[in-house]
């Protein structure tokens, strides 16, 4: 017989009581987890989609001279020192640290040519990128599917008539407009878009490139390390962040861990009040007992560890159950609000969290009755010496 | 010679206006091996006066000497540790721990002790063998009868072979052939050499201590002896020692 026997005896023979303690704090653990897990997976989940909206990160060759552009206004006056960059030298992106969150790299080729007596801008792009890139972009037509065929921006089409079917010469060669743009309100509306290899033999760019957008989730990760990682990799390309996309991605996702870690605060506010109240119900409830204890010689520390054993028992289980239960409500929840539920898994660092979390509310909730049960008048608590 | 005396002890509940005075400056000398017991009307001061004497209630002014030992002297821990180690205590309504069974109830005293698991079992069999409850042992609180839980308190009481045992109304749930076994079973520890005070209504029982003291109104009243039995049983505790 020692302390502990007297609170897993208690625990083991009051299953009752032993359930309802375990289940006041087995839901507030629940909650969080459930709480922290679904953060957790629609932070990325956010973090994904909003990835969907661009590039957040530029390559473009180094420049000496400053461009007079602001705004897709070309102010003149210095001319634009178009230089290019190795198509190969993008490979080097992939060895970079934080490769895995780069998630599209879409290079492109610029070239300018005559149509109908006009100049005209055309853009070589790899599609499949670009489309990943810009899933914005609503075509008109079909998606361009073979090397003869391009895209056609919304200005550019009104501008010489073109339409899904129409047939275009570029520098002696034939293509099909396979689609038109939607409006997009930028400078893609002006542009003739054409797969990347054409365009470098077009214009006799092979294996060069003028730019490259490149699309980074950056939920985990900074930013500027990405761009210094490529700048290192790439010594001959200018790698600019754009800020501003970054810095809007990233204040929503903290904004909604800021909610997040309110109502998570509250829970943990609640489920501490109820060990609480069942904790000093249970002492109450306990007086006489304390009292036999008290007289029959055990000190203070004796009973506060016997109240304490039975909260960290208590404790323990409801942060294994209630990291369990917490898993399982959300894996059950999830598909209701993404569709990422794939990116599931199971994170220990939660669960030695969730335990220790349980331990240390149901120590510190516990710490004021265990307290005050060692306090009891001994002959008070038995009321009949 | 005196084992335990209280010297002029007084106890008072409450304050200003709403003060009560339980017990007023009570002096009494308790013999090594001494059976007394302590009667009075209900609400007379015994219980407060006998709880005092345990060291579970601290008086508002006098001592309480244990040998040379001024028990509200000490620390509250330490005090726990004399409670411990030289006193047994036998409650009213048996006050066994519900969720413990019979062995459990009679081993805890010993929870915090030093012995090993083995000594600890051996001397709760022990204690429950001269109680006659040890094919019992396994069973709870309420599978037993009055008795049998009177015999548990009893037996948990004397597990560490306390030198003193207190007693409050040890018969007063129970019936009279199970209140005879109690007393008897008292008497015998008694006759083995525990001192034992015991506060009680019952003449009957009673009759069965050496010495009675009545309490009223918080003063002790009348004192009657019962020499012979007293000296028997001194003898034998001297003759055991």
């Amino acid at each position: 017989m020692k302390l502990h026997n007297i609170a897993i005896n208690n625990l083991r023979r009051r299953k009752a009581k032993m359930v309802f303690l375990v289940s006041g704090l087995m839901i507030g653990v629940a909650a969080i987890v459930a709480l922290i897990t679904t953060i957790r997976i629609l932070s990325e989940d956010i973090a994904h989609k909003m990835d969907e909206f661009g590039a957040n990160i530029v390559i473009t060759p180094k420049s000496e001279g400053l461009s007079l552009n602001y705004g897709g206004i070309n102010l003149g006056g210095v001319s634009f020192d178009l230089r290019e960059i190795s198509e190969s030298d993008l490979d080097k992106i992939e060895t970079i640290k934080n490769a895995a969150n780069v998630r599209i790299i879409s290079p492109k080729v610029f070239g300018i040519f005559e149509h109908q007596g006009q100049k005209a801008l055309a853009l070589g792009v790899d599609f499949p990128a670009e489309l990943s890139l810009k899933r914005w972009w609503k075509i008109t037509g079909e998606k361009p599917s073979g090397i003869g065929q391009i895209v056609v921006g919304h200005e550019a089409a009104e501008r010489f008539q073109l339409k899904p079917g129409s047939q275009v010469r570029i520098l002696d060669k034939d293509f099909q407009v396979s689609g038109v743009l939607e409006s997009t309100g930028s400078q893609d509306d002006q542009l003739f878009f054409m797969p990347l290899t054409v365009a470098q033999k077009l214009f006799d760019k092979e294996g060069k490139i003028a730019m490259a957008e490149v699309a980074a989730l950056c939920h985990n990760c900074p930013i500027g390390e990405i761009v210094t990682q490529i700048s290192e990799k790439i010594p001959a390309a200018k790698v600019t962040a754009l800020q501003q996309v970054v810095a809007s991605r990233m204040d929503a996702l903290h904004n909604f861990q800021k909610f997040s870690l309110m109502v998570a605060a509250l829970i943990l506010l609640v489920g501490s009040m109820v060990v609480f109240v069942t904790m000093m119900g249970s002492v109450n409830e306990r007086t006489r007992e304390i009292g036999i204890f008290s007289a029959i010689g055990f000190r203070k520390s004796h009973i506060m560890k016997i109240i304490l054993l039975e909260a960290l028992i208590v404790s323990v289980a409801s942060g294994v159950i209630g990291y369990l239960v917490g898993i399982g409500a959300t894996r059950v929840a999830m598909p209701f609000f993404t569709e990422h539920v794939s990116h599931f898994s199971l994170d220990p660092l939660v669960a030695v969290g969730a335990v220790f979390l349980a331990i240390v509310i149901g120590l510190t909730a516990s710490l004021y009755p265990a307290t005050a049960a060692s306090k009891m008048d001994p002959s008070e608590a038995l009321r009949t010496l | 010679m005196s084992y335990i005396q209280a010297v002029n002890v007084v106890k008072e509940f409450g304050t200003g206006d709403s003060r009560v005075t339980a017990v007023r400056g009570i002096d009494l000398s308790i013999g090594q091996a001494e059976f007394i017991s302590i009667m009075g009307e209900s609400g007379a001061g015994k219980s407060t006066f006998l709880s005092m004497l345990g060291g579970l209630l601290q008086p508002t002014s006098g001592r309480i000497l244990i040998g040379d030992v001024d028990i509200y002297g000490l620390k509250s821990d330490k005090r726990a540790d004399f409670r411990r180690e030289f006193m047994g205590f036998i409650f009213q309504s048996f006050q066994l721990v519900p969720y413990l069974n019979v062995l459990e109830n009679v081993q805890l005293p010993l929870a915090v002790t030093h012995h090993t698991e083995k000594q600890k079992r051996e001397l709760a069999v022990s204690a429950l063998e001269r109680v006659g409850l040890q094919d019992k042992a396994l069973r709870l609180p309420n599978q037993l009868s009055g008795g049998e839980q009177e015999r548990v308190a009893i037996a948990r009481a004397v597990v560490n072979e306390p030198p003193i045992l207190f007693a409050d109304e040890p018969t007063g749930n129970l019936d009279s052939r199970n209140s005879n076994e109690v007393m008897n079973l008292l008497k015998r520890l008694n006759s083995e050499g525990q001192t034992i005070i015991m506060v009680t209504h019952s003449r009957a029982n009673s009759s069965f201590a050496h010495r009675t003291v009545e309490v009223s109104d918080g003063q002790l009243s009348a004192t009657s002896e019962a020499a012979s039995q007293f000296t028997v049983s001194r003898q034998a505790a001297g003759a055991g020692a």
